[in-house]
């Protein structure tokens, strides 16, 4: 558990960072190194290069304002988890990030590094995907905005063309009084999850006028439930609505793998989006 | 007296705690080299040729050892079967590094030597091996149905071993049996998994032809023996040391077949050779529990009272039988437990698969024969619509049965006698102690949940011999120091056995330094395993204490010109009793060694020290009863432990705190069999979990906060009255959790035959009441 050789590069602005991962063949960019240290140990990849984003200026920052939140690529989980604004803009992926890793692993980890990841499970690609997110990427021939429904190419493959870094995220925020929940289900706290459940909504004189439900660790990408969310607007919150959108979440595609069957992992969408929406009509000040 | 009995703060603890540990990653040598062990990537395969002309152009790689690199008396001999037994069939171990055939993933086939770790790695990879893959056997019940494929080439059947255990006529007993209940229970218990991997480094003296090593294991005298045979060796030739270790709980103490190559490498190379297993090789190469497949009747009158038990148990060996048959002996004969059983048949078949062989974790099968009898006892509880304690209750062994013999042969060939110990009065006070008479109103009250208690209670063999050496000495500086066999991995033994010596002295613990683990300070020794230590150890050091202490009143007396008798030990003084006349232990340890010239005839013998090998004639056996008590959510399969208590009995104890520590730890281990850790394996006997992202351990998160009770019911086999507290917290434990979930699950009449059980099966086995609220 011991990663072959590599050589590494230190650069400290995005144009140094752009022009090597331009310029270097079989080239990997390193940013809070929690998957990839682990990748290299176990010489899962072998990059002949290595470059460090975590002396790159620029990277690192929360901006909200004008109904949008930006978020550098290199800004660590942990300044995000405990960042007041977005606790009360985005509350949402307030909640998710106390799911994401251990504090440990939070306080080095990155938002850009888990968009890039892609761990089918990963809590941040699903707010990213709860929210209709637009990633950043630059390169030496300028820069670009990629939707996250364009992002996820694959398992845990990503849109970046070969010389391209991500270096931020835009969401739009949700209005005041917005409701919101995240319920995920792992074996054990921090693990990654064997399904997550997000949902946005909100309500109008009792009924829902507007929602949003993202569910992971089905397939490859968190996927939006689009039927489910239709089905709800216009509902009136409570069992029937609620059990509705969880039985379209049930009827997702899932995989299996030689622990968890696709029939555990749908039958977890179901009640976690029934789970899911119960909260956050709470939240929003409903009755269900 | 004094310090026995006492909860004082580990001596081991500063140490641990600041860093200054030293395990055998931390020893570094000059010249040292470092090695890694390239290992079969097949569960079975025929090796046709190694190309290493590849790996060895690399920079800074020194050599690479094949089986036919190796000494001669390494090619010619088999790492040796160390323990025996006339049932065991095929008594296949394995060469130092393989020879034409691997057996399991994770078999040794070549040592890579080089300037460092990483280049060793990078060379590792470019060895060519031309394997021709065979069949493989991934599953020991499989593997002896007719037709299996052969797990080692040449074998007729994939029968390691075959152990018929008869007391009675159990099938008279169930010919005239009220009620007959049948259980086919799978259980997997997954690995060791301690926090420091295994590693050793192997210094070699070229001026004496002699080698030292370092080996992070649970008893270095029995790796020497093995090395001794490897080798052809005498004994002067080979020190062996275990520094600090970071857990071991079973496999460690196992002599694992790479330790001969890397021995035989650093000796070719002339130079000190390190190697540490990662955690990667720890997955596929540290020796495992693993899986047993029980299939059990139990026969009772109409009053619930046991007439007898008969099945068939199938034990998954691996590819290999590094313990030989102990562990499937022990789970076999430890089925009865604590209830009265005449009658009893079990036949044991113990299989071989290609992966890696298995030899005892903590618990070593007992957890397993507890979940079999504890869920046999909620069974005839249910089927007859009984209190789940009061069957229990009538099927106790009773303290005035004790010494009770159980009609089974253990391990060691001595018949299982149990000591001593009071069953009703254990389970009736941890009862007592979680209110289970209030605990079904609880049960009714708590609408829409479901909560669950369950109960488990085992009995557990501790203390084995054959003895542990102690040699306690003062030193011409007046310095005490004990010297034992005993290998600590985290059990606290510096300061437990420096509180035996204590008392012997009239001094403080800290006073005494115990040195473990070292062929070199002790000429026998047997190691720490099969919670032996206190009882062998302690009752070594105990014996061997007062012969010394004896011995310093004998030259004082001597010195003082006063009766042996008014002498008293005391803050490293011999002192007259009630007076002001004293001699320093340094000056009395200065006479004793005597003067050149001057005759100590008619005197002590000379020099303050003995060695004691206590040898008991049996094991003792504690005893307890755990209580656990869970909540189930039906929707996801999530169990949650909300309370747990164990009331247990190991006889006197030394030290309480180190006792409850090694009892919560034990629980723990035992929760993360109930519901956690699982080794999945393919078809082809490839293991698939093979990190912590995929095998879990119970995190602080999962782990319930452990109420320990004692009871101290002293053993009548040892002067000090002890029993082990190695392995207690886990043998009840997975009973215990399995017992509650089922319990839990009452209302849908689900019933739980597994261990592991994961949410996945609760939610599988609740069917449509899983969908709960979402209906």
């Amino acid at each position: 558990m011991k990663p072959p050789p590599f050589a590494y590069h230190d650069p400290t602005t995005i144009e140094e960072a752009a022009d090597l991962i331009g310029r270097l063949d079989n080239a990997m960019p390193l940013a809070g190194g929690q998957s990839l240290m682990p990748m290299l140990n176990f010489r899962v990849v072998a990059p002949d290069h290595l470059i460090d984003l975590n002396r790159v200026a620029g990277l690192s920052y929360i901006d909200i304002k004008d109904g949008a939140g930006r978020f550098g690529a290199m800004t660590r989980q942990r300044d995000i988890e405990f960042s007041a604004d977005v606790a009360k803009t985005f509350p949402v992926i307030h909640q998710a990030l106390k799911h994401v890793g251990h504090r440990q692993t939070r306080n080095r980890g990155t938002i850009g590094g888990s968009l890039c990841h892609l761990d089918p499970s990963a809590e941040l690609v699903n707010m990213v995907a709860l929210h209709d997110g637009v990633l950043e990427a630059a390169s030496r021939g300028g820069r670009r905005e990629i939707r996250i429904a364009d992002w996820v190419r694959g398992i845990m493959t990503n849109a970046l063309e070969p010389g391209e870094l991500l270096t931020g995220v835009m969401l739009k925020a949700w209005p005041v009084g917005h409701g919101s929940a995240f319920e995920e289900f792992a074996r054990r706290h921090g693990d990654f999850a064997i399904t997550a459940v997000s949902c946005l909504l909100t309500l109008e004189r009792g009924t829902i006028n507007r929602a949003a439900l993202c569910v992971s660790g089905m397939g490859p990408a968190p996927v939006r439930v689009v039927e489910a969310e239709r089905l709800l607007v216009g509902a009136k919150p409570g069992h029937d609505a609620f059990r509705a959108a969880a039985v379209v979440a049930q009827a997702l595609d899932a995989m299996s793998d030689a622990y968890v069957t696709a029939a555990y992992r749908k039958h977890l969408a179901r009640v976690l989006t029934y789970r899911a929406l119960q909260r956050a009509v709470a939240r929003a000040g409903g009755q269900g | 007296m004094g310090w026995f009995g006492a909860s004082i703060k580990r001596k081991e603890d500063p140490a641990f705690l600041t860093g200054r540990g030293r395990y055998v990653d931390d020893i570094a040598l000059p010249g040292m080299l470092h090695a890694v062990v390239l290992r079969s990537p097949h569960g079975h395969a025929a090796i046709r040729g190694i190309d290493k002309r590849a790996a060895l152009s690399l920079p800074g790689v020194h050599a690479v050892f094949i089986h036919t690199d190796l000494p001669e008396s390494m090619q010619r001999q088999t790492v040796p079967l160390l323990v025996p037994s006339p049932t065991i069939k095929q008594a296949l171990m394995p060469y130092c590094l393989a020879k034409e055939e691997v057996c399991f993933v994770g078999e040794p086939i070549a040592i890579v030597v080089a300037d460092s770790r990483y280049l060793a790695e990078d060379a590792a990879a470019l060895v060519d091996i031309d394997f021709e893959p065979l069949p493989a056997v991934a599953d020991c019940a499989q593997g002896l149905k007719p037709g299996a494929p052969p797990a080692h080439r040449g074998s007729p059947n994939n029968l390691a071993a075959f152990i018929p255990i008869n007391v009675g006529n159990a099938d008279a007993a169930f010919a005239q049996a009220a009620h007959v209940f049948r259980e086919q229970i799978f259980q997997h218990r997954g690995g060791p998994f301690f926090m420091e991997c295994r590693g050793m480094i192997a210094v070699p003296d070229v001026a004496s032809d002699t080698l030292t090593i370092y080996v992070s294991s649970q008893g270095p005298h029995r790796h020497k023996r093995v090395l001794l045979d490897l080798m052809d060796w005498a004994d002067h030739q080979l020190r062996i040391v275990t520094p600090d270790v970071g857990g071991g709980f079973g496999p460690k103490g196992s002599f694992y077949a790479e330790y001969g190559a890397l021995a035989a490498a650093a000796l070719a190379m002339r130079r000190p050779i390190k190697w540490i297993e990662d955690r990667h090789e720890n997955f596929l190469s540290t020796q495992q529990e693993r899986d047993q497949y029980w299939d059990v009747e139990i026969a009772v009158d109409a009053e619930a009272r046991i007439l007898g038990l008969r099945g068939t148990l199938t034990h998954d060996a691996g590819a290999y039988l590094p313990w030989g048959v102990v562990l499937p002996w022990i789970a076999a004969t430890s089925v009865p437990g604590p209830y009265v059983i005449r009658n009893f048949h079990l036949d044991v078949s113990v299989a071989f698969t290609n992966k890696v062989p298995t030899s005892p974790v903590r618990g070593a099968g007992r957890p397993e024969a507890a979940v079999v009898m504890e869920r046999l006892m909620d069974r005839v509880a249910r089927e007859l619509k009984l209190d789940r304690a009061e069957v229990r209750r009538r099927n106790f062994i009773t303290p005035e049965q004790m010494p009770y013999k159980v009609g089974i042969i253990f391990r060691d060939g001595r018949p299982v006698t149990y000591d001593s110990g009071d069953y009703p009065v254990c389970q009736r006070e941890a009862l007592a102690a979680v209110d289970y008479e209030g605990f079904r109103a609880r049960q009714a009250r708590e609408e829409g949940r479901y909560i669950g208690l369950g109960i488990g209670n085992a009995v557990e063999a501790t203390g084995l011999g054959p003895y542990e050496s102690a040699t306690v000495r003062v030193s011409t500086s007046g310095k005490l120091t004990v010297y034992t066999g005993a290998t600590p991995q985290g059990q606290s033994h510096k300061t437990t056995l420096a509180q035996i010596a204590a008392d012997h002295f009239g001094c403080t613990p800290d006073d005494i330094t115990i040195v473990t683990a070292d062929t070199a300070a002790t000429g026998l020794g047997v190691g720490s395993f099969a919670a032996r230590t206190a009882v062998n150890a302690g009752s070594s050091v105990h014996l061997a204490s007062a012969q010394v202490a004896q011995k310093i009143k004998q030259f004082a007396a001597q010195m003082m010109e006063v009766a042996e008798q008014d002498v008293v030990l005391e803050s490293g003084y011999a002192k007259v009793a009630g007076s002001d006349v004293k001699r320093s232990f340094r000056e009395v340890a200065a006479v004793a060694v005597g003067m050149p010239g001057f005759s100590m005839a008619g005197g002590p013998s000379p020099g303050l020290e003995a060695t004691s090998h206590f040898t008991p004639d049996q094991s003792t056996y504690s005893n307890g009863t755990h209580i656990a008590e869970v909540e189930v959510d039906i929707e996801t399969g999530q169990v949650t432990v909300t309370r747990y208590l164990v009331m247990h009995d190991c006889g006197t104890v030394i030290n309480p705190m180190v006792v409850e520590g090694q009892i919560v730890g034990g629980v723990i281990h035992g929760v993360g069999n109930a519901f956690f850790e699982r080794l999945i394996y393919d078809d082809q006997a490839q293991p698939v979990s093979t990190h912590f992202g995929e095998y879990l351990l119970p995190l602080a998160t999962d782990s319930p906060s452990v109420e320990v009770l004692h009871m101290e019911t002293p053993s009548p086999l040892n002067p000090l009255g002890l029993k082990g507290a190695g392995e207690g917290g886990t043998i009840a434990a997975i009973a215990a959790l399995l017992s509650a979930v089922e319990n839990a699950l009452e209302p849908f009449g689900v019933h739980i035959a597994e261990a592991p059980i994961t949410p996945q099966r609760i939610v599988e086995l609740l069917g449509e009441h899983a969908l709960g609220r979402t209906r």
